[in-house]
């Protein structure tokens, strides 16, 4: 993902291919990032969670634990919500200050974020798993970037005057939802963190944050930037928590008054469905997705294998936008799966903290279990395994570079989002039928069309049911551009300007005007007295 | 004594001020184009007055016609397609502006010194109303930058139309002396924000801060040479030379309307350059009720900034059951008034610009006395040095007078009285102006009906120069064509291109 960011932040690199990281750039990691803050962020203070009970996180390159972290459950979601409605109350410093000022405190965060950034992304390497190349070079420029976007925003989110028949005045504000539960997931954990809290923030919301239990560690160190930097307490209120106890305490709560969720469809329906019997909060969702990545036989195949190799090897293959489904045309279809088996099997998988790492480990024995459930089904259903298939090292939740050829779509692998490093390359004839197919899922998150002919990528990208269409190109995400999915794969935009209206609501104040009071059209005008 | 010292910027250069020994860096006097620092083509220098002291406090570069040329051509190399200028990401564009914020307000002291020595504002005014604003107004349209937005549009038949919003080019930025350092990033804010090159000249009297800022561009290192350049000037020769180039495609003038008529006239002799201007007031302010409260405002809405604001409300019509108290407690405020050294506390005006203006005020004020109006205070220089009139209040003014008519420019209060809501909005449009306008009214159908029957850019409501970044600022009829600030000023840096590519199949 995110490719976009990194050419930019390693200028030099451009022409490289994209998985190749300058060590020269990146600073040596520590290995062992101490770990300052392990509690619950609740009003700007470290709370111990109300049970008392704490959970381990581990490290998924070797399995073992880094240190126990606060577990919040239903009570801390109920004492976070409270300190998120005190801050929202009316006449609150927060509610009081100037959006400019809210907009001052985003950026003073980034600069806070970036002035820490080797720090934090060597702490999402160890919590994660992710190269600290990727970290470093990919997540931390993109949160810093998605925070100045939004801090922008928080003085231009305009409403409007509106010219209603009668003696009416009409005008729109827009203002914040109010306390907005959130509920991130592991892969990207900086940086869903960003893409939730700046929209929110810049907005004037307040916020009950919980962070995935696989991954809470950099969504505390930030908080403790977001104290640092000089929010009001109660604004920022984050829990590491599990799904079934903090997650629904949240997506249940009456208080709450809206709920966003970055995660997996099945839990997706859950939240949507808690909000229903509920109070009704503003729900949006981003979701799953087995997104297809349509290769015509114009494009050019080097670029194309690159591109599409990085679609869906990227973050270990833990990207909800994955390119899952290589849709190849039929000319090309050979060559480009050879090409393809090539360039996984050079695909370097080790310690994440080595710079010359591409693939770290799967985020959780959970997931590493899945992956290799799906691998199996794949090779059971008849598909043909062309390379990988197995573990790749003795301890840690490492999986080979996978890839699987003639792939049928009624296959599971071509049906289910697997996120893992397992990619499945499909062939196709004509336009009209890979569009069709392409468009034959639940999901409707993200696809991308590689041609060199303006009038196919029209075709193909205006068909797609999907949320984002990359032509010639794939992952190429910006702040400036929204993000979100047809279908099952969500609810809502983030990014972009259209991520601001998940989190306003849009009051129209109309103000009758009497005339008849002014005196408007009298008949004589007296005169200048001169 | 009052000791200014900037580390980046060396030597520091002595000085001399009205009382004190004032330690001024020296920032290069000179004409700054690419990035560089240069000698004027002609070789000849502007002296640089304290208006406080009428001393010669330093002599800059003289840019003419043949330094426009120079930077014309700087800016339109920093515009080529591919330059780094241009390629450079939106967001970048708006870090820039955002570390050019950084900066000033690091010097935020120096500036605001600055200000106070080479304008004659008071120094308390210069750092929290000028600096502030200037701060804030780079900041914001950092943030604009990335958020500029072209449209996707459905159009009829097998086509796909969208629109990008490009930058204009080269844009000739001319500003005046009453706001030396926030007419500057008024300016180059927004033009920088959407991309565009800067050919810049600050006001011949005033221009310390704007080299200042030249030197903070530099600083910032990123911003390419030649994407802004700073040309002191005189507006008969450099500032003629920008309105008439023929490769500058924009032009953006704050100043007066007789020379925002000339530079409409140029870019129609010219090249038909796009037409930017902020122009003159005479600024009506009514007073319906809410006695105090208003006579302040109305106070502070006229003698701001020694009166010299084109937004000053220059016309306040007052009705009649109040107009006595009115003016009493308004000469009272106006006898309260502090004159003296701009650097010192407890000093509310400083001084006017330049003698041209002094004696234009004077003038006026002459006329009020001989046209009948009555002179209430003030009417009379104010001191044995420096060019400061005393705060001055005309009462029982009548429209035709030409203190009601033309722009002052100075401390000049004019007070008259009207009966009904009918007759003060006729006579408040009766101007050539339309700038602002200001009501005091508790009243909220009296409030909504004034606001929207004025004739003016900007209507205030029980307040008066309550301006603010993300609020547009311009003029109906002859003060000025177009708006700064706000998002509408992004309109005013770029050009629409729509993009119409032909189609095999429509899909909605």
């Amino acid at each position: 993902m995110l490719r976009a960011v990194l050419s930019r932040s390693l200028p030099t690199l451009r022409r490289l291919p994209v998985c190749h990281y300058s060590a020269a750039a990146i600073p040596a990691p520590s290995t062992q990032p101490e770990v300052h803050y392990n509690k619950l962020f609740i009003n700007n203070e470290w709370q111990d969670a109300v049970s008392g009970k704490t959970f381990p996180t581990i490290n998924p390159a070797s399995g073992e634990v880094i240190c126990q972290v606060a577990e919040a459950d239903e009570a801390d979601v109920e004492k976070a919500v409270k300190a998120a409605s005190n801050a929202f109350r009316l006449g609150s410093p927060w509610r009081r200050m100037d959006a400019s000022h809210r907009g001052l405190l985003l950026n003073r965060l980034a600069d806070a974020i970036e002035r820490d950034a080797a720090y934090l992304a060597e702490l999402e390497t160890l919590d994660n798993g992710k190269p600290y190349a990727v970290a470093y070079a990919v997540d931390l420029p993109t949160v810093v970037k998605c925070l100045r976007y939004y801090a922008g925003w928080a003085d231009k989110w305009e409403g409007k005057t509106i010219p209603i028949d009668g003696d009416y005045f009409c005008y729109t504000r827009h203002e914040p939802v109010g306390v907005c539960g959130q509920i991130i997931p592991w892969n990207f954990p900086l940086l869903m963190q960003a893409w939730k809290l700046g929209p929110a923030l810049a907005t004037g919301n307040t916020v009950v944050m919980k962070v995935a239990e696989q991954t809470p560690l950099t969504a505390l160190y930030v908080a403790s930037l977001i104290k640092e930097v000089g929010f009001p307490e109660g604004v920022v209120n984050i829990l590491p928590g599990m799904g079934p106890t903090a997650g629904a305490a949240i997506a249940r709560h009456m208080d709450v008054d809206k709920v966003a969720f970055t995660g997996s469809t099945e839990v997706g329906h859950l939240i949507q469905q808690a909000s229903g019997s509920s109070n009704l909060k503003k729900v949006t969702l981003e979701l799953g997705g087995k997104s297809p990545n349509i290769i015509l036989s114009d494009a050019d195949m080097e670029y194309a294998v690159e591109q599409s190799h990085f679609a869906l090897f990227f973050n270990q293959g833990q990207c909800c936008c994955a390119g899952s489904r290589t849709y190849v045309q039929a000319d090309v279809y050979d060559e480009f799966v050879e090409r393809s088996v090539e360039r996984a099997k050079k695909r370097v998988v080790g310690d994440p903290f080595d710079l010359k790492t591409e693939q770290g480990p799967q985020i959780d024995q959970e997931q590493f279990n899945k992956i290799l459930g799906y691998i199996s089904s794949g090779k059971r259903e008849g598909a043909k395994l062309m390379c990988g298939g197995g573990i790749a090292a003795d301890r840690g939740y490492f999986i080979q570079p996978t890839v699987f050829g003639d792939v049928q779509d009624n296959m599971t692998i071509a049906r289910e989002e697997i996120f893992g490093p397992v990619m499945q390359i499909l062939k196709f004839k004509t336009l009209e039928e890979v569009v069709t197919r392409a468009n034959d899922t639940k999901y409707g998150l993200a696809a991308a069309v590689f041609t060199k002919d303006i009038d196919k990528a029209n075709y193909v990208s205006s068909g797609l049911r999907a949320g984002t269409v990359w032509i010639n190109c794939y992952d190429v995400f910006g702040a400036q551009a929204p993000f979100g999915g047809y279908k099952a794969s969500g609810v809502g935009r983030e990014l972009g300007q259209y991520g601001l209206d998940n989190y306003t609501e849009h009051t129209v104040t109309v103000n009758y005007i009497s005339h008849n009071a002014c005196q408007l059209f009298e008949p004589q005008c007296p005169q200048d007295q001169g | 004594t009052v000791t200014c010292t900037s580390a980046h910027i060396l030597p520091c250069q002595r000085v001399r001020g009205i009382h004190h020994t004032i330690f001024v860096p020296l920032f290069h006097p000179q004409v700054f184009i690419g990035n560089e620092w240069h000698e004027s083509c002609s070789g000849r220098k502007i002296p640089v007055y304290n208006p406080t002291t009428e001393k010669l406090l330093c002599e800059v570069e003289e840019a003419d016609s043949d330094d426009v040329d120079k930077a014309v051509r700087s800016a339109r190399a920093a515009f080529q397609m591919g330059s780094p200028w241009r390629s450079m990401d939106a967001s970048d564009r708006g870090h820039l502006l955002n570390r050019l914020a950084d900066l000033v307000e690091r010097d935020r002291l120096l500036l605001a010194t600055l200000e106070a020595l080479n304008c004659g504002k008071v120094f308390l005014m210069a750092y929290f109303v000028d600096l502030m604003a200037t701060i804030k107004t780079l900041r914001y349209y950092s943030g604009w930058a990335d958020k500029i937005h072209g449209k996707t549009i459905p159009v009829d038949g097998e086509y796909f139309t969208y629109t990008r919003h490009e930058p204009i080019g080269v844009c000739g930025q001319i500003i005046p002396w009453n706001f030396p350092l926030m007419m500057f990033v008024w300016k180059i804010a927004p033009a920088l924000c959407c991309g565009n090159t800067v050919v810049i000249k600050p006001a011949e009297q005033t221009p310390l801060s704007a080299l200042h800022m030249a030197a903070l561009i530099k600083e910032v290192a990123g911003f390419p040479p030649g994407v802004v350049n700073v040309l002191p000037g005189y507006g008969q020769t450099a500032g003629c030379a920008i309105s008439h180039h023929m490769d500058i495609d924009k032009v953006a003038f704050t100043g007066s309307t007789a020379v925002g008529k000339l530079i409409q006239k140029a870019a129609g002799e010219s090249n038909l350059k796009r037409v930017t201007l902020e122009l003159g007031g005479k600024n009506p302010n009514i007073v319906f009720a809410d006695l105090e409260y208003a006579v302040e405002q109305a106070h502070s809405g006229l003698f701001f900034n020694q009166g010299q604001c084109c937004l000053a409300g220059s016309r306040v019509f007052v009705e009649e059951p109040i107009y006595e108290e009115f003016v009493r407690r308004s000469v009272e405020k106006a006898r309260s008034k502090v004159l003296g050294n701009p650097l010192l506390p407890g000093v509310d005006q400083g001084p006017q610009i330049d003698q041209k203006q002094f004696d234009k005020i004077m003038e006026l004020i002459e006329s009020g006395k001989r046209e009948g109006a009555t002179l209430e205070c003030g009417g009379s220089p104010g001191g044995q040095q420096g060019l400061f009139i005393q705060p001055t209040v005309f009462s029982n003014v009548r429209d035709h007078m030409r203190i009601a008519k033309e722009e002052i420019f100075g401390p000049v209060q004019q007070i008259m009285c009207f009966r009904s809501i009918n007759e003060v909005i006729q006579r408040a449009n009766a101007t050539q102006y339309g700038l602002a306008a200001g009501v005091f009214t508790n009243d909220i159908n009296k409030a909504l009906t004034v606001s929207s029957a004025l004739q003016a850019g900007m209507v205030w409501v029980n307040c008066y120069n309550a301006m603010s970044i993300q609020c547009p600022f311009g003029g109906f009829k002859m003060s000025g064509n177009g708006r700064e600030l706000g998002e509408y000023a992004l309109q005013e840096y770029t050009e629409i291109k729509a993009v119409t590519i032909r189609i095999s199949q429509k899909s909605s």
